[in-house]
């Protein structure tokens, strides 16, 4: 909802600032423009502000409104360079700093945005707009920082967190935190946590009972080798993919979700697919894993090919081989 | 905040040199930041986490700090590791863990004079040793001088999910115990998520067969190469490290050689009570050498414990067999060389005993290597294991 922008960007300030020395005709016509731009008729208040550029195409609070009403049209890469220009020609000015941080927010660009944030409150120590956006923006880069540790799928999470960034940025409710104002970062809440790092590690909880039992893995390797070839000839799409292990390691190191996406296309485009394997040697590996090598004959309606491949299987807790990684040698 | 002060000034004071040595790791690196964040100066904290993460873009727990340093700016934290949405508790955990284990070893540094109590003697082919503190997640090299360990660094490392003293095949366990190396496998041969490189250890070894434990493929190996380290334990038995730190160890290793001595903690002894310790050791083995020199058949079994078992012999058939091939001979001479004795972590005065053995004697001569386990029993040095090495 572009609309939902209009009360975070500072439209008001600025005007206030710039009018008084605008022309009075130029006045006339930006105030008119901010008004058509809060009723939403963006198409409108553009032309109004386009007259005005025309007759002064250097005036800063025209530049300014265009760069909102692009920003809230969802052009934003036209409201990137507007309002990056005029960091330039005024970068005495917190606003267009403000503007140009939450439009790169709006499009996932945390970091960029956090550096335009912090240049406003650099010129304005006292804005506290540019706070309160900082303050969500420093919010999506721990998100961002927390999926990078636990090796979440941030392309998803990425998706949302815009959604949610445009919503809370603008919410038309009053919000429930203060604005901070001093200080971007709350220092004294940091230590505690991290201090309780250097005290004695707490107990562990006891081991859970040795399920596994101790045998040959030979067997029970290959039938699950064998149960994988057989879910993907009969295009069997849950139980091919129950055949890898939670901690499966993509080819590419792609998301799980994108991976089992694109084997899910793999093994319904076609209208039959045969996979045959033999020549199956089982090697010990590490950590009690086994690698499965063994020559993989594939057809399909639309492909056909053969290959020699390697299956490294673990063993799951509930005593089932699983695939953790998967090589064509050749 | 007080007591990880304190514990940094103590760091501080008393290692200068080994933190030095240390500053270019990225978990100094680390340290660094956790150091800054306890000096109340966040904006250095974060710079110093973000430098980390540009020379380490895998180091996971380094993402963990800087989303706890940026969402301090935004909101008070509620922990460590203050991740917003719902996520999987263990995985945060984890990197917890693996703060913990990290931080703890760099601020309780060894002293340097105090030496592993598990290596009473290197023999001078061994040019280092591997010792492993698990419940610290730690892994020590010490280098051979003169047959007394030396302290040459230290690395954090993963070990086995369920924890240690593995039994069974597929229990996820590290195995306890006293191994050595026993191959190089380069990267070339191997799937990357062994990483940087593997080398297996004996295990079961002998006396993890005597006790009927099994498993395979105990490896010391790297990491796969989207992550710069794993989590404490969560290996299914290998010992982990990172690949930087794989390197470095690596190059230290003599397949066949060099131990690897897996304990619960690392226990540290003064050298004084370990010069007392291996002496004491040395002189039964003498004795035993001596006694059998002696053809004195009594003595030489004095030095066996009544529930010694070698392959199929126990004491008595052992003892049977002895006396038979001493009465042959009229002069035995033996020399032993290459000693290396290795206490057995999890028992009490029980030691692993290597050593090349060159046996001379009227009606036959013979080399080999031995491996020996003796125990203490009624206060005295007895053997009950003897076979090749």
């Amino acid at each position: 909802m572009p609309v939902l922008f209009a009360p975070r960007l500072s439209v008001t300030a600025l005007a206030a600032a710039v009018i008084l020395a605008a022309a009075p005709v130029h006045a006339d016509e930006l105030a008119e423009a901010s008004k058509l731009l809060r009723a939403g008729q963006h198409q409108q208040a553009l032309e109004r502000v386009n007259k005005v550029l025309a007759g002064k195409p250097a005036d800063a609070q025209a530049r300014f409104l265009k760069g909102v009403i692009f920003a809230e049209q969802g052009s934003a890469p036209a409201a990137i360079e507007i309002f990056r220009k005029l960091t330039e020609d005024y970068p005495e000015l917190p606003e267009p700093y403000n503007n140009l941080a939450v439009v790169y927010a709006s499009q996932g660009q945390y970091d960029k945005a956090r550096a335009a944030l912090e240049q406003s409150i650099r010129t304005h120590p006292s804005y506290a707009t540019a706070y309160e956006n900082l303050g969500d923006v420093y919010a999506k880069l721990a998100s961002q920082a927390y999926d990078k540790a636990l090796k979440l799928d941030s392309s998803n999470t990425g998706a949302q967190n815009k959604l949610a960034l445009v919503r809370e940025l603008v919410g038309t409710a009053p919000r429930e935190t203060p604005v901070a104002v001093g200080t971007p970062a709350p220092a004294a809440s940091i230590p505690a946590p991290i201090a309780a790092l250097v005290a004695p590690a707490p107990a562990k909880p006891a081991p859970r009972n040795d399920a596994a039992k101790a045998e040959a893995p030979g067997k029970a390797v290959l039938e699950a080798v064998a149960a994988w070839a057989d879910a993907w000839s009969r295009q069997d799409v849950e139980a091919y993919l129950a055949a890898y292990a939670k901690d499966f390691r993509t080819p590419k190191g792609e998301p799980r979700s994108e991976w089992e996406k694109l084997r899910r296309e793999r093994l319904t485009a076609p209208k039959s697919i045969a996979v045959k394997i033999d020549q199956e040697r089982v090697t010990p590996s590490a950590d009690g894993h086994v690698r499965v090598t063994f020559r993989q004959d594939y057809r399909s309606d639309r492909y056909s090919g053969s290959a020699t491949k390697t299956l490294l299987m673990s063993k799951s807790p509930d005593g089932r081989w699983r695939i953790l990684q998967e090589q064509v040698s050749n | 905040m007080r007591r990880g002060a304190a514990l940094l000034r103590i760091a501080a004071a008393a290692l200068l040199l080994p933190l030095a040595a240390l500053a270019a790791s990225p978990e100094a690196a680390l340290s660094q930041v956790v150091d800054a964040i306890e000096a109340n100066r966040p904006d250095l904290a974060l710079q110093r986490v973000e430098k980390l993460i540009a020379d380490h873009p895998n180091f996971r727990l380094a993402h963990l700090i800087r989303g706890d340093l940026l969402l301090a700016r935004s909101r008070p934290l509620q922990t460590f590791g203050n991740v917003v949405k719902t996520v999987p508790r263990e995985s945060v955990e984890d990197l917890r863990s693996e703060a913990l284990a990290r931080l703890y070893a760099l601020r309780e540094r060894p002293r340097t004079e105090r030496l592993p109590r598990a290596i009473l003697q290197l023999h001078p082919g061994q040019t280092h040793a591997l010792v492993i503190d698990s419940r610290h997640s730690r892994l020590y090299v010490f280098e051979n001088v003169r047959g007394r360990p030396h302290y040459l660094a230290d690395y954090y490392v993963s070990l086995g999910k369920r924890g240690v003293d593995k039994a069974r095949e597929g229990d996820q366990k590290t195995p306890i115990g006293v191994y050595h190396v026993t191959a190089n496998l380069p990267r070339q041969k191997l799937t990357d998520f062994y990483g940087a490189g593997a080398y297996p250890i004996n295990y079961p070894n002998e006396y993890d067969r005597q006790r009927g434990r099994n498993g395979f493929g105990i490896w010391v190996h790297g990491t796969p190469p989207d992550t710069y380290s794993r989590p404490p334990r969560a290996s299914d038995g290998c010992i982990v490290l990172a690949n930087p730190d794989l390197l470095s160890v690596g190059r230290l290793l003599q397949v066949g050689r060099t131990p690897v001595i897996i304990a619960d903690e690392i226990e540290w002894a003064d050298t004084a009570s370990l010069e007392a310790e291996r002496s004491a050791l040395a002189n039964a083995l003498e004795r035993w050498r001596t006694d059998w020199e002696s053809r004195d058949t009594g003595r030489y079994l004095a030095h066996y414990a009544a529930d010694f078992r070698s392959g199929t012999q126990d004491r008595n058939a052992w003892s049977a067999h002895k006396r038979s091939v001493n009465a042959a001979k009229t002069w035995i001479r033996i020399s032993l060389a290459q000693v290396s004795m290795l206490r057995y972590p999890r028992e009490a005065d029980f030691v692993a005993v290597t050593f090349d053995q060159d046996y001379r004697s009227s009606n036959l001569s013979n080399t080999m290597r031995k491996l020996q386990y003796w125990k203490k029993e009624n206060g005295r040095w007895r053997i009950f294991y003897e076979g090749a090495a």
